[in-house]
């Protein structure tokens, strides 16, 4: 076999894919929430807009979203492979198994916030990615500012960046750890960086539905 | 003491098995949890009936026989302890305790609480070893070691092989037992000849064995009996991507 492939399909070979597809995952929550921040000046969603547009438009970022979702669905389907093969590994259950005493909730919940934040992204995406690209919708902004008038939607997207921070307290440190990098020496510096990305991120974006919501966002919006 | 024991009942490796619960009068706090066993059983086989097997051997904590799942932990309540340093001092009169062997497709059952461990022997063949001839003992400080590696090498190979990793891990992933053993190696000047070839082939006899993948939930460290440290699973994962490359 290929040496590639025989890593790729080997049992640490696959966490490191899942690590790799994880972070850069990760790493691309923080472009997407700095252009968000954006929503909050009020401009009429000027510069959000102009933001989206320079995104649609740029012929690079086009193919970097193709990579992005290659990405999405590698961990995905890397992930399912993972858990498939894992769930063989233990054929006949315990009668007891009290694994609550030896490991963290966030641990134990990865599959379930997994299919969570799948959820989330289907409907996000639906909401704001479809339109902008395949409906010729070129306000954004005021689909978001009407979008979380609604209240359904404003505590939708809560609760799905409470989950993916969730999904993060784990997954980030766990990818450090599957690379190899969580010594003794980097323990700290990653628990430290890894709260960025589970609570400083998702309390970022969970600021832009609250704002609009409780101050207001473009007139735009309530015209529309 | 009086104690209910719900213990796992299995005649060999084809049968269904079931649990059994057994009444386990006069109980001393002092005993041993093989001790009780063993008191649970002389009762067996008086009333005639077949003993619970085991896997059982030293009795102190470093051979790495015994082992079971008691009440959902591998090798009971309490931290770095195997079953037979477990007391009864650690239950209260009129508990019931459910006892079953380690669950994972590499380590069929073969009667009641044994199980096969011969995968991780397997694993060990496929590279735990420095294939050449050391000859006798070197002489002091020929070979220079950092005291600090030394510890972190001899830490690992306090590993007894007990395989509470494998059970207490929810993805039966055997990455302790293996990182142990690589690391241990990996940290010393002996081992550096075979570094690559070593956990190469040992990773694709743990894959072989189809022990699952390490979801990082550091169960295996919890329930170590010798407090192996996650950080040698780390060290594995580093020793196989480089190899690779």
């Amino acid at each position: 076999m290929n040496p590639f492939f025989r890593f790729i399909n080997s049992s640490v070979g696959k966490k490191v894919l899942m690590s790799l597809t994880g972070i850069f995952l990760a790493i691309f929550l923080i472009e997407h929430l700095a252009g968000n921040l954006l929503l909050l000046k009020n401009d009429n969603g000027e510069a959000f807009n102009g933001f989206a547009k320079f995104m649609g438009g740029n012929p690079v970022v086009r193919i970097l979203e193709v990579g992005l979702l290659s990405l999405v669905l590698l961990h995905i389907f890397n992930g399912t492979r993972l858990w498939l093969g894992n769930r063989s590994a233990r054929d006949k259950g315990y009668g007891a198994y009290r694994l609550d005493e030896n490991t963290t909730l966030q641990s134990r919940m990865m599959k379930i916030s997994a299919a969570l934040v799948f959820v989330f992204l289907t409907v996000h995406m639906k909401k704001f990615w479809v339109p902008a690209r395949f409906q010729g919708e070129h306000d954004i902004a005021s689909l978001v500012y009407y979008t979380f008038q609604q209240p359904f939607y404003v505590i939708f997207y809560l609760a799905a960046f409470f989950i993916l921070g969730y999904h993060l307290r784990h997954g980030f440190q766990s990818a450090f750890q599957t690379m190899g990098f969580r010594t003794k020496r980097y323990q700290s510096l990653i628990e430290f960086v890894a709260v960025l990305f589970w609570l400083v991120l998702p309390l970022g974006f969970a600021v832009i539905p609250l704002y609009i919501y409780f101050f207001g966002g473009s007139p735009v919006a309530v015209v529309q | 003491m009086k104690l209910t024991l719900k213990v796992w009942r299995q005649n060999n490796k084809n049968d269904e098995g079931r649990f059994v619960d057994y009444a386990a009068k006069d109980v001393s706090p002092d005993m041993s949890f093989l001790e009780m066993l063993d008191v649970v059983n002389i009762d067996l086989v008086k009333k005639g009936e077949t003993p619970i097997v085991f896997d059982h051997d030293c009795r102190e904590g470093i051979c790495g026989s015994c082992g079971m799942m008691i009440n959902g932990r591998a090798h009971g309540p309490g931290r770095g302890i195997a079953t037979c340093q477990l007391h009864m001092r650690s239950f209260n009169d009129g508990d019931e305790i459910t006892i079953e062997p380690w669950r994972a497709k590499a380590f069929p059952v073969l009667k009641d609480l044994m199980v096969d461990r011969t995968s991780f022997e397997r694993i060990m063949r496929a590279g735990g070893y420095t294939s050449a001839k050391t000859g006798g003992i070197p002489d002091g400080n020929t070979i220079l070691i950092p005291k600090p590696v030394a510890d972190e090498a001899f830490d690992a190979a306090a590993c007894i092989g007990c395989g509470a990793c494998v059970a207490a891990c929810p993805n039966s992933s055997a990455m302790l037992f293996v990182g142990a053993k690589v690391s241990q190696l990996a940290l010393l000047p002996q081992g550096q000849a075979e570094r690559e070839t070593r956990v190469t082939r040992m990773v694709a006899q743990m894959d072989e064995e189809k022990f699952g993948s390490c979801s990082n939930t550091y169960a295996c460290e919890a329930e170590c009996p010798k407090g192996i440290s996650v950080t040698h699973i780390a060290r594995l994962n580093r020793e196989f991507v480089s190899a690779q490359f």
